[in-house]
């Protein structure tokens, strides 16, 4: 289990893959990607118990779910970096016959991938299908969801919130990240999702917390006092604020790098800010 | 022509409510889910004898799709209850990417299927699902005939590993295949063995098709009949051979004729060996209110079109 130095080491690793892997094909989705880094390195080097071996059935292990497919790059470079295939095929991303789709499938049996994702807001409801499945299994592991704030205007995710709560699916903790940004601008601008989530959550039913996305403190703290409210008869939903492109500092505070790759010399700016910490693939 | 025995009139979404029964008793594996039609899918006694293995999802079908993908991870196998068009068209997305993209073990499970609903009019009446379904890569599409093979069928998809659409309907129809048959997914049945044309039937069209050899039979016409119940993976080898013998061929579906039985065999024959060939089916249009009866004599799918595109079919061999 790596410590909160490590994990800085690891999600800095984690973050040139990222930038590197879009750079390489000229596309992919870098903002995202890179404001999930530190919470993915948390749940796969620190929280998840979880087997780089891969059962897709996920059998006594924790499982997670990216239901927002297009930061495919950081899931990526998670799971080759924590096991589940080598890091040099993180440079076959996004090109032909490679097992890195654009956005997550099972098709090309890449380990880690239990489903495809990509088109939003199916996540959370395959989640509470295999949180009810490890309950049927008498399985006490847990089911894991990352899933971004623009994507909860997909009204599926609704019916999913207010299944989990009604069929008591309190073995899920479902993380949003909340760095108020979408393709066409801030979401308050699309599509206002409300500086009331919390609320919202809250009227269907789920036990909301709040933790700061960049900040491995309160990664780990609030991680876990989620685990500690499982079992309570509500699913868990954290509201984890993010800053989209962080830690590159052309890249923060808006939208613009949500789904557009750096040219070769905004690379070389960006990794000058990113320590090499375990090898570039 | 070969005469069948009816055993009795009964809805083939009643032959489903059994075979789930059944499973339960047989697979543990097997869970269900519904989006609130637990009546009308006959769902009652698979979920009186296994209340731990039933998940009601209320009326959010799109979720109901995506818990299904999800309980499968694990080992389940998830069938799927509501009517067909909220089956198909409705989560026709949540199908593609978490169930026949990810090639999930679910079973969808889709009553009142074309214009046999009936009443309740066209915004129920899909005519359009197989053609949604057989597109999908990864999906089997298979449209039942009568109660017996439709309990056959719900039982064999359990032991098949992967998605499959399973078709069925509301109306009470003749039920004549035998009790406790073997169903064999992708493997068409002949019904009667003949030489002048080929009818090619699926679903609630199979009953039709043999009333229809009967007539036929009386002009001196000897039509071979074959139930095509799995429509995706289509049975080739038996389609080719059969219009082989005939030079014709007929197709006979409660569906539109684009994306249907028909469109699929079409598409063989013109692949292998163009043939004659008509169609008995909806032609690009939505149903309506009516009684099953009704509707079926105005959009043209009874016997007698069937007897008269069998006639212009062999008019059209060379």
């Amino acid at each position: 289990m790596a410590n909160i130095e490590q994990l800085q080491a690891i999600s800095s690793q984690m973050r040139r893959d990222v930038l590197r892997m879009v750079h390489a094909v000229k596309s992919g989705h870098p903002g995202g990607s890179l404001g999930c880094a530190d919470f993915l390195a948390a749940l796969y080097f620190h929280i998840m118990k979880h087997n780089p071996s891969f059962d897709m059935d996920a059998k006594e292990e924790d499982v997670f779910f990216l239901s927002n497919g297009h930061i495919s790059p950081v899931f990526y470079s998670a799971l080759a970096r924590s096991g589940y295939f080598e890091v040099s095929e993180l440079s076959t991303f996004r090109k032909l016959n490679s097992r890195l789709q654009g956005h997550p499938a099972t098709a090309e049996h890449l380990p880690g991938i239990r489903m495809a994702s990509g088109s939003l807001g199916q996540g959370v409801s395959v989640a509470a299908g295999a949180a009810l499945a490890k309950k049927l299994n008498g399985d006490t592991n847990l089911v894991y969801v990352l899933m971004g704030d623009g994507e909860i205007q997909e009204g599926q995710n609704w019916e999913a919130f207010m299944f989990a709560t009604h069929h008591k699916v309190d073995n899920l903790i479902v993380t949003i990240d909340f760095n108020g940004q979408q393709i066409d601008g801030s979401t308050q601008k699309v599509m206002g999702i409300g500086a009331d989530i919390e609320d919202k959550m809250k009227a269907f039913g789920w036990k909301v917390l709040h933790m700061d996305g960049h900040n491995f403190e309160s990664i780990l703290a609030t991680m876990e006092e989620a685990k500690n409210a499982t079992g309570k008869g509500q699913p868990i939903f954290i509201m984890m604020k993010t800053e989209m492109g962080y830690p590159v500092d052309f890249m923060m505070g808006s939208h613009k790098w949500h789904g557009v790759s750096p040219n070769d010399a905004e690379l070389a700016n960006a990794l000058s800010q990113l320590p090499e910490t375990l090898g570039d693939y | 022509m070969k005469t069948f025995e009816i055993q009795n009139i009964k809805d083939t979404r009643s032959g489903f409510g059994e075979g789930l029964h059944e499973l339960g008793k047989q697979n543990e594996r097997v869970v269900a889910l519904c989006a609130d039609l637990i009546g009308s899918l006959k769902m009652d006694a698979f979920i009186k004898d296994n209340p731990n293995r039933f998940f009601q999802v209320g009326i959010a079908e799109a979720n109901m799709m995506g818990v299904a993908a999800g309980l499968t991870i694990g080992g389940h196998i998830p069938f799927t209850g509501t009517f067909a068009n909220f089956s198909t068209g409705r989560v026709y997305d949540q199908i593609r990417q978490s169930i026949a993209y990810s090639n999930k073990n679910v079973k969808i499970c889709a009553s009142h299927a074309g214009l046999t609903l009936g009443e309740d009019g066209a915004t129920h009446q899909i005519l359009e699902d197989i053609g949604l379904m057989k597109m999908l890569p990864n999906m089997v599409v298979i449209n039942p005939c009568d109660f017996n093979q439709t309990k056959a069928a719900t039982m064999a998809i359990a032991d098949y590993e992967g998605p499959v659409y399973l078709r069925f309907g509301r109306p009470a129809v003749p039920n004549f295949t035998p009790v406790d048959q073997n169903f064999e997914i992708g493997k068409a049945l002949m019904l009667n063995e003949g030489t002048d044309v080929s009818i090619f039937a699926t679903g609630h069209l199979v009953w039709k098709a043999i009333e229809a050899g009967h007539i036929l039979a009386e002009k001196g016409i000897n039509a071979e009949i074959i139930n095509i119940h799995t429509i995706k993976p289509l049975d080739a080898t038996a389609i080719l051979a059969s219009v082989a013998k005939t030079g014709c061929a007929v197709t006979a579906e409660e569906h539109q004729m684009n994306g249907g039985l028909g469109d699929s065999i079409c598409q063989l024959l013109a692949l292998n060996n163009p043939t004659p060939l008509e169609m008995v089916a909806v032609n690009d249009s939505f149903g309506e209110s009516g009684t099953p009866d009704q509707l079926m004599e105005k959009y043209g799918l009874t016997a007698d079109a069937i007897v008269e595109k069998a006639l212009k079919a062999i008019a059209r061999k060379k």
